[in-house]
């Protein structure tokens, strides 16, 4: 194999590769990326076993063929060299090595044959469709913060992707949920989604994802099974195994009846939220609201390290309520709103209370209150 | 001979040259030249579970006595008498009564030996605020200074605390009295029962010199035999090896190992040395792979590790799960959790979700379950789960049987799956 390819597209591509490969490898293979040279171009191929990502790019092929190198060591010199440059890369079969030549550098790395790579089995997926990546970005930028890290709850390590009942008909909808916080956020259903299984996809497949999503006329073309789902742009193939497990029915935490309403400008409300939790201590984070007749009063009270108040003017004319919440989880559904203002529906003290964008159904935020 | 201080441990006179006690006329004189110079002591009672039993019953005090429990159990404290017939601590209980099948087993009852710690406590806090207790029955004191306090130097404060160990507890205890932590727990050891041993700075060196290493608090088995296959068996053999040599082949141990081998030990005696982590471990009367049974321990277990954390206003945010295999393999798995508890209800589903996650078929011999990461109560079981609202109830619940144990015992309400 031979080929030669223009530094910023090999870093792209080679970027995009390496961010697959885990840090930790107990499987020497699984640190190399797979480069197939063949017709215009060369793709990279990245797997952790769980996730496969397939890179193409243009390229100069003077002779086709294959190889893998680690990943990583391959990332960092392409980054390191000169914007600009012109990468040579060439395969030596028998001496087991690649060399990268690029100006007056260069590189001999040592490689791996192709035929240890491991291969994502190719998948029968039940659903094909197209999705506009400003529509995916939304879905699972506002609903990932929400994702719990607790292996014993493994089905929660991820957003639950899935078909569900809008007010208007059939959604696209993601639910992310740690026990203390959920997200529900919802799209017009893509045509011919109709018949795609509920999916669970994982927290390392959700940021892989994002890379794939910035630009905002691409559609991206989504293919989803039971134990699978791809996303794919023209020049980049992410696919993933799903998590193995039953989400949770999220629709009985939904807070229906929560009626006592708080209308609050969020961008004032998180910078007040966030002073006033500059004195809270490291670990609770707690910061209690205190509602009464058109005013909000944030106050943290921690023995050791101090005590903070700040007041807002709100709308809120309901019973007086005093309410406690970990000040990072209100920090982060506020963070979610960024066209109206934030409206909460409370019930009491210790019951969930609901979050939304003015009276907007299609992105919900429930949060579990703590006791202060 | 050189005129050493001299001090009688029965009636706490000074004395001088003599071998007996001039006052009393008492052979129990301790001389030593530093004995009115050193401050580090550590005090550990004579077989004290043994000790508190014949106490409460005096038909058990020339009969071979041991604590313990349970036909898998294994020996937990032997008196005197069973320690003559070649009975030890830890040794397996079986083998334990075929060297001394006439002996008194019993059943420790630990909220009695608590008790009489605590009073052996308060009087040891009489001589110094610094006391640093290694469990219920020893401790190390440091008297630096005490003596303007006490107009006495420590030795004879030390003599008078074991002996009124002795006259109003019914307990008695030896000390260690040197110039470091180290020196005084050998010291202490030295001439058990009721000893008194002074290891002074003039003589660590000449002391130390043929001892083996097993010496040092810490150095089992399996550090023993690693020092082994370096050559090292005793302080001789570690004094031949340079410092740098020493922690490049051992580590932090290393740096620790070149410092004791001098007799040198920095650590200071910590009066507040804070509670790291909360655990319990049971051993099972035989083998299990039983679902249900292994079930009904991780609650018992949980429950265990939830009284002592809220007993002192502990909760902890990461549950440990311990399993030893049949074939003594050690399972170990840990969760952190998104909130700090103390209840039993949150450490018995995290150590059995972590059970369910194990992938691992038994049987088992022990199971334990740990919660560490300790944070006060304040801070703990702050926020329910959206997930989980029948958690709320159930908290409640357990408060409320804490309430009723508090009043009738606790034994007026278990569980179900605890009788498993």
């Amino acid at each position: 194999m031979k080929i030669s390819i223009e530094r910023g597209a090999l870093l792209k591509a080679v970027a995009q590769a390496q961010s697959v490969v885990e840090r930790r490898n107990t499987i020497p293979i699984l640190a190399n990326v797979l480069i197939e040279a063949e017709g215009d171009s060369v793709q990279f191929r990245a797997t952790d076993l769980d996730i496969e990502v397939v890179d193409k790019a243009p390229a100069m092929v003077e002779r086709a063929g294959a190889t893998t190198v680690a990943a990583t060591t391959l990332h960092e010199i392409v980054r390191k060299l000169p914007d600009g440059a012109l990468v040579t890369l060439t395969a030596d079969v028998a001496a087991g090595r690649l060399t990268v030549d690029a100006g007056r550098s260069n590189f001999s790395l040592a490689t791996l044959p192709r035929e240890d790579f491991p291969v994502m089995a190719s998948s029968e997926y039940q659903s094909n469709f197209a999705a506009n990546a400003a529509v995916l970005r939304r879905l699972f930028d506002k609903s990932k913060f929400a994702i719990s890290t607790e292996e014993t709850r493994y089905y929660l390590n991820g957003v639950y992707m899935h078909v569900s009942d809008g007010p208007d008909g059939k959604v696209l909808r993601c639910v992310a949920t740690d026990g203390h916080r959920l997200a529900r956020v919802d799209a017009d259903l893509p045509a011919g989604a109709v018949d795609m299984p509920g999916v669970i996809v994982p927290r390392k497949t959700v940021g892989e994802l994002r890379k794939l999503l910035d630009d905002d006329e691409m559609d991206i073309a989504v293919s989803v099974s039971e134990t699978k789902v791809r996303f794919a742009t023209p020049d980049i193939t992410l696919t993933s195994k799903v998590i193995d497990g039953t989400f949770p029915d999220y629709t009985r935490v939904i807070p229906q009846a929560n009626s006592r309403r708080l209308e609050v400008d969020a961008a004032e409300f998180a910078k007040a939220v966030d002073r006033v939790a500059t004195v809270s201590s490291e670990r609770s984070r707690a910061v209690k609201l205190q509602l009464e007749n058109d005013k909000l009063v944030l106050s943290v009270n921690a023995p050791d390290s101090g005590a903070a108040e700040e007041e807002l003017a709100v709308a809120y004319n309901d019973e007086r309520l005093e309410i406690g919440f970990n000040a990072k989880y209100l920090l982060e559904i506020a963070s979610q709103v960024d066209r109206e203002n934030a409206v909460f529906l409370f019930n009491s003290s210790g019951d969930p209370t609901l979050m939304r964008e003015g009276n907007d159904q299609s992105a919900v935020y429930v949060v579990m209150p703590m006791r202060v | 001979m050189t005129s050493a201080p001299g001090l009688c441990r029965e009636c706490l006179a000074r004395t001088g040259e003599a071998r007996r006690c001039p006052v009393c006329g008492s052979p129990r004189v301790l001389r030593h030249p530093e004995l009115d110079v050193l401050t580090i002591a550590h005090m550990d009672c004579d077989a004290f579970y043994a000790s508190v039993e014949k106490r409460d019953n005096p038909d058990l005090a020339d009969k071979p006595v041991i604590i313990g429990g349970g036909k898998r159990g294994v020996v937990s404290t032997a008196c005197y008498v069973a320690r003559i017939r070649g009975v030890r601590s830890a040794m397996p209980m079986f083998q334990a009564l075929k060297l001394c099948p006439d002996a008194v087993v019993i059943k420790p009852r630990m909220s009695v030996y608590a008790e009489v710690s605590k009073q052996i406590r308060a009087m040891m806090d009489e001589l110094t605020p610094v006391v640093e207790p290694l469990s219920l029955d020893e401790a190390f004191m440091d008297l630096s200074g005490t003596q303007r306090l006490h107009g006495h130097p420590p030795a004879v404060m030390l003599a008078r605390l074991v002996k009124r160990m002795k006259e109003e507890l019914g307990v008695t205890g030896s000390i260690g009295l040197s110039h470091n932590k180290f020196l005084a727990k050998v010291a202490s050891d030295l001439d058990k029962p009721r000893g008194f041993s002074v290891i002074g700075r003039a003589e660590t060196a000449e002391f130390l010199r043929d001892k083996p290493v097993r010496l040092i608090w810490g150095i089992g088995p399996a550090a023993q035999e690693s020092l082994e296959r370096a050559g090292i068996r005793s302080f001789t053999d570690l004094l031949r090896w340079d410092q740098e040599a020493l922690v490049a082949r051992f580590g932090a141990m290393g740096q620790r190992l070149w410092h004791l081998a001098r007799g040198e030990d920095h650590r200071r005696v910590s009066a507040h040395d804070p509670i790291k982590s909360i655990s319990n471990e049971t051993t099972f009367f035989e083998d299990t792979a039983s679902i249900d049974v292994l079930d009904g321990h991780i609650w018992r277990m949980a429950e265990k590790v939830a009284d002592r954390a809220k007993a002192r206003g502990l909760a902890g945010r990461v549950v440990t799960l311990k399993l030893k295999r049949a074939n003594h393999r050690i399972l170990s798995r840990q969760q952190a959790l998104r909130d700090p508890t103390q209840m039993a209800d949150r450490i018995y589903r995290t150590a059995r979700a972590l059970f369910d996650q194990l992938g691992d078929q038994g049987p088992y011999r022990l199971l334990g379950c740990g919660l560490s990461h300790l944070c006060p109560e304040a801070e703990a079981d702050v926020s329910g789960d959206l997930l989980d609202p029948q958690a709320a109830q159930r908290a409640r619940a357990e408060r409320a049987t804490d309430e009723i144990r508090r009043r009738f015992g606790s034994d007026a309400i278990i569980k179900g799956r605890g009788m498993r």
